[in-house]
């Protein structure tokens, strides 16, 4: 068996050349391989949705994909997203709402909610609940974070 | 004085971090060299460890090293006591029995760890866990309650008698008396199991003992990291100052992160020294569900006696708690309990006896709520049931039962979880409960509402449950709180931080009293190496206590910069005013000077400075309260059941609390709506199912459901604001409250909105499949 693969991943527009394990996640290629430790594992079976990135643009769980898988592929983690001085307006709005506690959770959440924002600039409350269904969040209650999404969707309207 | 900064909504100075990925848990530390640990765990809940042979692991390529607990020789030993043990008083019983960093003898709970594999990556650790050939006899596994005090039950400690872990009893007046005069003696069988923690991150660890300058630093996913610092320097014959441990962001606690020397966290620290190299231990999920701490299992054997008129006489309580395996964390749990059974309520009358009970399960430690929500639980429940029985309105019998605002300080003449008398500092419940019960619209909804909806065939429910929470208890913490140059502050405290919103609320304190920007006031939290005193965040006592530290080192910095600036502005102290940085005179606002020059000029270069001055514009201040400040709170909720799949959809959820001084409204409610939702999930989705050979059938995340955004209602947050007396901020804690009183709020609700049936629900955690059964049990019995 060979035991590693080269790939070539093309991460926040940043085209990475590495040789890895098939047996590699994702999830751990893009933490500690790449040293974007912004993507979180919170239970590596897929449920708990902490580790979801933007797979050419759609939300993926990374804990459930090898690394080889992402071969020749577009991924987007949170650091793609915006910075510490200039933040993504979906950022902005889970500040401003306090959408984040403990902040685990949130990296997952805020790469869900991009592309479904951009596919729905004008969710309702029960829409909202709906897309971040398959994000656990243990410290929040969700409340704040659908205020934020709220939020976000009208300073993206704007 | 009108507050400029507590109270307000600040938004959190720690959010950019978190939210761009560049905040650091302990699972994000990389260093050069770094090796990772890996675990064998036993799949029996009890065996007798016949042989383990390690050494096709140790062949491995990529391994390092393997450890058991022959290995460890003479530092294998039991975790230190988290708390102290009770009085050694007359009828206090207590056999403390510790958990082992790994198995040398005998297993005694599933997923209890044999060996510690160490390699070049995790996923070579893992493999090589396979390797291990590990010869175990499975014995008989002691899960039920009950049964594991039966004579002749098999033991978990072989060296005990019983599995009796601890007894207690506690009494205040005369119940027996009490109950002879009593109109109505409701007696029932109450029980209450285990859930978990969940935190979204997994615990962590990583050790670096670096043998040239023989220092240990590590960091750890704790809630308590000087304890853990203290602890592995007494352990590992270190230097207190050689050891820093940083907690440093954590993704969530919830109480079992607070449990001090988990096996993991003494093996790695150890064998890192062993080896010489950094060594990285991350906890997966299904661990996290064996290894981490657990509560809320017990059996109660409870009567109420009451009056005619619905006022309660006395209350008796005998009851079981589940310690699990080991019982490192003592009586606190079953205090806890003892402590909420009389809930909010003037009862003179009280008996509870208490045995811990050791299983083959994981051990059990506080879990947000702490012993707390099974008190509720039971009074609630009780009263419904006398309510019924007595033909009086459920909020009129708790009404009429309320401790008066005139009887506080209310002394309950019994000990609380530090084995000081439990004394509720002050408090005015009733305005409370109205606030609820307006907010709800009560009247509205049992009058019109209601019967409306019935007649249209809904099963509709209200519920109404009001509760006390005991909190901020000590014994201390302390804070450093430096100006720099910069003019911005610094400031250092020993607890740990999860979640809280720790640096705005601590920030928010002091920039009340140094009038600087709330976000230039940085804070660092969780780490030995800026601040070394203090215990940990736990039982809702960050904001109270490390808050009124930081309060008090404040106060003393700003009197250090009032005396400075008033020689240098020529100006006495009482017209000089601290705002946007500087110190001005308050009338001629030009005249000032900015708290940077002055942090300068108190750390001068050269010249002479007056005998006894202290250098800098910095104070370090520790706050101990007499005693724990208690908050009160009301929750109530109406829902409406669907007949076939008994899925519940919460139509409104109103909480009202009482938290003494409110720092930052919008964290508050934060704190509240997650506490609300494990309370959901502790009353109605999550139970941890463990079977009579002590295996756990749910240890994942798709068996074990937490709630998600859409079984979470919208919750409407009501404030009332009685200060406490026992500190200068007046506050009280909050960190537990929205969990405490949802299981005794969903069994009034979902009693409430069959009305039909004869249901009386006497367990927790419910759920749709158990209500289901309850209610074909109560046809079958018809
Ligand atoms: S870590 Fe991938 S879904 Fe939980
Ligand atoms: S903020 Fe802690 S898990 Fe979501």
């Amino acid at each position: 068996m060979q035991n590693s693969f080269n790939i070539a991943v093309t991460v926040n527009d940043t085209r990475y050349e590495r040789a890895v394990e098939p047996r590699i996640l994702l999830s751990d290629f893009l933490r500690h391989d790449l040293g974007l430790t912004g993507t979180h594992v919170g239970c590596e079976h897929g449920v708990c949705g902490a580790c979801t990135i933007l797979f050419d643009g759609q939300p993926a769980r990374s804990c459930l994909v090898f690394a080889v898988q992402a071969h020749g592929h577009k991924i987007t983690t949170v650091e793609g997203l915006g910075t510490i001085d200039n933040l993504h307006p979906i950022q902005e709005a889970f500040h401003e709402a306090h959408g984040l506690q403990c902040g685990f959770c949130t990296p997952g959440i805020l790469t869900t909610i991009v592309p479904f924002l951009e596919q729905n600039p004008d969710p309702s409350e029960e829409e909202i609940r709906e897309a971040i269904s398959g994000n656990l969040c243990r410290c929040t209650g969700y409340q704040h974070i659908v205020d934020a999404v709220k939020l976000a969707a009208e300073k993206m309207r704007k | 004085m009108t507050k400029k900064f507590i109270g307000k909504r600040v938004k959190r100075n720690e959010d950019p971090r978190l939210l761009t990925g560049q905040a650091l848990f302990v699972d994000d530390v990389e260093i050069p060299g770094m090796l990772h640990a890996a675990f064998l765990r036993s799949d029996y809940a009890h065996a007798r460890l016949l042989s383990i042979d390690v050494s096709a692991a140790r062949q491995r390529p990529g391994v390092v090293a393997v450890f058991t607990a022959e290995d460890m020789g003479e530092d294998w030993q039991p975790g230190p006591p988290l708390v102290s043990p009770p009085p050694t008083a007359k009828d206090v019983i207590f056999h403390s029995r510790r958990q082992v960093p790994l198995v040398k003898d005998k297993v005694r709970h599933a997923g209890e760890a044999i060996a510690v594999v160490i390699a070049e990556s995790r996923y070579i650790a893992e493999d090589a866990v396979e390797d291990i050939l590990v010869e175990l006899e499975p014995l008989e596994a002691v899960s039920d309650l009950e049964k594991s005090l039966q004579e002749g039950s098999t033991l978990v400690h072989d060296d005990l008698e019983s599995n009796l872990a601890a007894h207690l009893i506690q009494k205040k007046g005369d119940y027996e008396a009490a109950r002879e005069k009593a109109d109505l003696v409701i007696t029932r069988r109450i029980v209450t199991d285990r859930g978990a923690a969940a935190a979204m991150e997994n615990r962590g660890i990583v050790a670096h003992w670096d043998e040239k300058s023989q220092h240990l630093t590590v960091w750890d996913t704790t809630q308590a990291p000087i304890p853990i610092r203290n602890g592995l320097a007494a352990r590992l014959g270190l230097s207190a100052n050689q050891v820093r441990v940083i907690a440093p962001f954590v993704g969530g606690g919830f109480g079992p992160k607070m449990m001090m020397f988990y096996p993991e966290e003494m093996l790695i620290p150890w064998a890192s020294m062993k080896l010489s190299r950094p060594i990285k231990w991350i906890e997966d999920r299904r661990e996290n569900f064996y290894a981490t701490t657990q509560e809320r299992g017990q059996n109660h054997d409870v009567e109420l006696a009451l009056s005619r008129d619905g006022h309660i006489l006395g209350l008796k309580d005998v009851f079981l708690h589940d310690t699990g395996a080991y019982d490192p964390y003592g009586l606190t749990i079953p205090l806890n309990t003892q402590c909420h059974l009389m809930g909010p309520y003037d009862i003179e009358n009280f008996t509870s006896e208490v045995s811990v009970v050791f299983t083959n399960k994981t051990l059990v430690t506080p879990v947000r709520g702490a012993g707390r929500p099974q008190g509720i639980f039971i009074i609630e429940r009780l009263l419904d049931i006398a309510a019924k029985e007595l033909g009086i309105d459920q909020v009129e019998i708790r009404k009429r039962n309320l401790i008066p605002p005139e009887a506080f300080p209310y002394e309950h003449k019994i000990i609380d979880q530090a084995f000081a008398p439990l004394v509720l500092d002050s408090g005015n419940y009733w305005p409370v409960m109205k606030k609820a019960l307006d907010m709800i619209g009560y009247d509205q909804f049992v009058k019109e509402e209601q019967p409306r909806l019935r007649a249209e065939g809904k099963y509709v429910g209200i519920g109404i449950t009001p509760f006390i929470e005991s909190t901020g208890v000590g014994p201390y913490e302390g804070a450093r709180v430096t100006v720099e140059a910069s003019g911005k502050v610094f400031v250092a405290t020993g607890v740990g931080t999860q979640g809280q919103g720790h640096f705005t609320t601590f920030a928010q304190i002091v920039a009340e009293q140094l009038g600087v920007a709330v976000s230039d006031v940085r804070i660092v939290t969780g780490d030995t190496t800026e601040f070394h005193w203090g215990t940990g965040t736990f039982a809702s006592r960050g904001a109270v206590v490390a808050g009124n530290a930081i309060h008090a080192s404040a106060s003393i910095v700003r009197q250090k910069v009032l005396k400075l600036a008033c020689k240098i502005l020529e100006t006495p102290e009482e017209e000089l005013e601290l705002e946007c940085g500087l110190v001005r005179v308050a009338d001629t606002p030009h005249k000032s000077i900015s708290l940077g020059e002055l942090a300068l000029l108190a750390n001068p270069l050269r010249g002479a400075v007056e005998p006894g001055t202290e250098p800098g514009l910095e104070a370090t201040a520790y706050f101990g309260p007499q005693y724990g400040a208690t908050a009160f709170g009301t929750h109530a909720m109406i829902i409406e059941i669907d007949p076939e799949t008994m899925m519940i959809a919460i139509k409104r959820y109103i909480t009202v609390e009482d938290c003494g001084t409110v720092l930052n409204p919008l964290i508050l409610e934060g704190q509240i709506h997650g506490g609300v939702s494990m309370g959901i999930g502790n009353a109605y989705y999550e139970k941890l199912h463990f079977d009579e050979n002590g295996q756990l059938l749910n240890a994942s995340f798709a068996d074990y459901l937490i709630p998600s955004a859409t079984e979470m209602p919208r919750i409407e947050v009501g404030h009332v604001e009685t200060t406490s007396p026992l500190n200068e901020l007046g506050t009280k804690g909050v960190g537990e409250a929205g969990t405490i009183p949802v299981p005794a709020l969903f069994s009034q609700a979902i009693e409430n909105a069959l009305y039909n049936r004869e249901l009386e629900i006497l367990e927790t955690p419910l759920s749709p499949n158990r209500l289901f059964e309850l209610l074909v049990n109560e046809e079958k019995s018809r």
